[in-house]
């Protein structure tokens, strides 16, 4: 005989409609027909594209602050990805000491305040490392060094769960190192690979400091540096509108992790799939 | 591994190059030091003296108020949302995992954006608190509650997800063992639940706290006031609005210094408690 927790049932309703009503808010306010970003004054789609000169489509500014995040998120992917899972690859090989030490130092970039990595990083690129410009080669710079250790913890979380048995096999029936490796192994990572992937994607249009402090001013300006450039000033709904548009692509890829997820649980035989995939995507 | 040492460990270092490097005389630009042996600190001290006893002080007092308030707000809220989503929410916990991890995905700068437009003086927020007494002010300048309960909704996802993932790993039959024993359900909260939870609860706090004092646009975007800064405030200011990027370098250092002896006191107690179960 249990009693029913109403309250703290209560409590986490609240909770949850504090956590996802102001947004809601904010994305319909981006469907807002006035030029207000606080009264409603009817339903239109002229923020997005209807708009001649301020819509999302039309303005200069908001397009490029778009492109810029998601050029620089496929950038960040095509080099983060790789770097991590050689990384990763090369971590669980090696033992002792050194290994322990890289251990600690791939896991520092997600203790330490974005704020000092960022600023660490600026300092660097104005004063040593002058081949790398601000703007665009300095963000993708530090977008990769603070998404490298998630690709880390994610491909050999599956690397350990497969386990050393299947290489050795490979290497007896005469692969090569590399052979077994990339005969073997990688394709087995595949799946774990591409959730590290649009994981990186999804923290890359997210960030925020790293963008901003490496920016090199308008040109560079990611769709949060744009956010957060504008969101006091005057801005139209358009602002509200961008912001949904990355809203909806953050969600896109979450539904695509979610569901490489449960497709390699699926294969391993677990039962509830479903659930501990979410499990596992609310325990990074 | 070459690509942290390039981009990760020289950076750091070169913060202290610069915090501890001398001034162009002519163009009054900071110029980085390398060389550790020829390090002046004399900057450096001069920091200190007006974060020890200055203008720079208040500003850390302030911040560490903020994010002991915020971290409080987090648990809060968040421990009950966790309990209750772990252990009593049955049909509901697929679905409510959902809710807990979609503001994690996100962007904070949409969060925040959020809450601009329900706090500008137009906004339906800002209109309903006007009923209250004390209620007609502007949310958006200056007030420090404005802040902290931005941070607390910034980061309090970033506090559920850990705290839930323990709650999760507790054995559900300890629970039922106690009752069995006797004791009330509020009794197994707190001799059993609590006690268990405790490293998670402590891990999710420095998660949450940690990021919290290198924030600097929660501040910025919903208060905008020299009556709510905090330390990054003056860190970006120092970067990038003035000729003085050493007095933010230093800044950083001190930050940095701070935290890492945080971090080590919650390392140890970790290592303590896990030599206590183990024993």
């Amino acid at each position: 005989m249990k009693r029913k927790p109403k309250l703290l049932a209560s409590f986490t309703a609240l909770y949850v409609l504090w956590s996802m009503l102001p947004v809601a808010i904010a994305v319909l306010f981006s469907f807002n027909s006035g030029r207000s970003r606080s009264t409603w004054q009817g339903f239109s789609l002229r923020w997005y594209w209807g708009d001649p000169f301020s819509s999302v489509w039309h303005d200069d500014s908001l397009l490029r602050a778009l492109r810029n995040s998601l050029v620089l998120a496929a950038l960040t992917i095509l080099v983060a990805t790789p770097l991590g899972v050689g990384l990763a690859l090369g971590l669980t090989r090696w033992r002792g000491k050194p290994a322990r030490v890289a251990n600690g130092i791939l896991l520092l970039p997600l203790v330490t305040p974005e704020l000092v990595v960022g600023t660490a990083l600026f300092l660097v690129v104005t004063n040593s490392y002058t081949f790398l410009d601000l703007g665009r080669p300095a963000q993708l710079v530090g977008h990769v060094t603070f998404s490298l250790s998630y690709v880390v913890i994610v491909v050999r979380g599956r690397l350990l769960s497969i386990g050393p048995d299947l290489e050795e096999a490979a290497r007896d029936l005469g692969a090569s190192p590399f052979q077994a490796v990339r005969m073997v192994i990688v394709p087995l990572l595949t799946p774990a690979i591409f959730a590290s992937a649009v994981l990186v994607f999804a923290t890359s249009i997210d960030d925020f400091v790293a963008s901003s402090l490496l920016s090199s001013g308008a040109g560079s300006e990611t769709v949060p540096v744009k956010i957060y450039g504008s969101v006091r000033g005057g801005a139209t709904p358009a602002l509200n509108a961008l912001a949904t548009i990355m809203l909806s692509v953050s969600m896109l890829a979450l539904v695509v992790v979610f569901a490489i997820m449960r497709v390699m649980r699926r294969r391993q035989g677990d039962a509830n799939a479903g659930e501990n995939s979410l499990k596992e995507l609310a325990s990074w | 591994m070459a690509w942290m040492a390039l981009f990760f460990i020289v950076p750091f270092y070169s913060v202290a190059a610069v915090a501890f490097g001398q001034v162009d005389p002519i163009r009054q630009s900071a110029v980085p030091e390398w060389n550790p042996r020829y390090w002046d600190f004399t900057l450096f001290t001069d920091v200190m003296h007006r974060v020890v006893n200055g203008d720079l002080g208040t500003v850390f007092i302030r911040t560490a108020l903020y994010v002991v308030l915020a971290v409080a707000g987090c648990v809060v809220v968040g421990y009950p949302v966790a309990y209750f989503v772990s252990r009593e929410a049955g049909k509901w916990r697929a679905a409510l995992l959902v809710l807990m991890i979609l503001p994690y995905w996100v962007s904070y700068l949409m969060r925040m954006l959020a809450w601009v437009n329900l706090l500008q003086p137009q906004g339906w927020m800002a209109q309903l608190l006007s009923h209250l007494p004390a209620g007609n002010r502007n949310w958006l300048s200056g007030q420090p509650i404005t802040v902290v309960l931005g941070l607390v909704y910034g980061y309090v996802p970033f506090f559920i997800l850990p705290l839930y993932a323990t709650l999760d790993r507790i054995d559900g039959r300890l629970l039922e063992a106690a009752r069995d024993l006797g004791a009330t359900g509020r009794q197994a909260f707190w001799r059993v639940t609590l006690p268990l939870s405790r490293q998670g609860l402590m891990a999710a706090c420095v998660i949450t706290a940690l990021p919290m004092v290198g924030d600097y646009y929660t501040n910025n975007l919903l208060s905008a006031s020299p009556r709510t800064e905090m330390v990054g405030n003056q860190i970006v200011f120092f970067l990038q609005q003035t000729t003085q990027p050493q007095v933010g370098a230093s800044l950083v250092l001190m930050l940095s210094a701070a935290l890492l002896v945080v971090m080590a006191g919650y390392l140890v107690s970790v290592n303590r408690a896990q030599k206590l179960v183990t024993r």
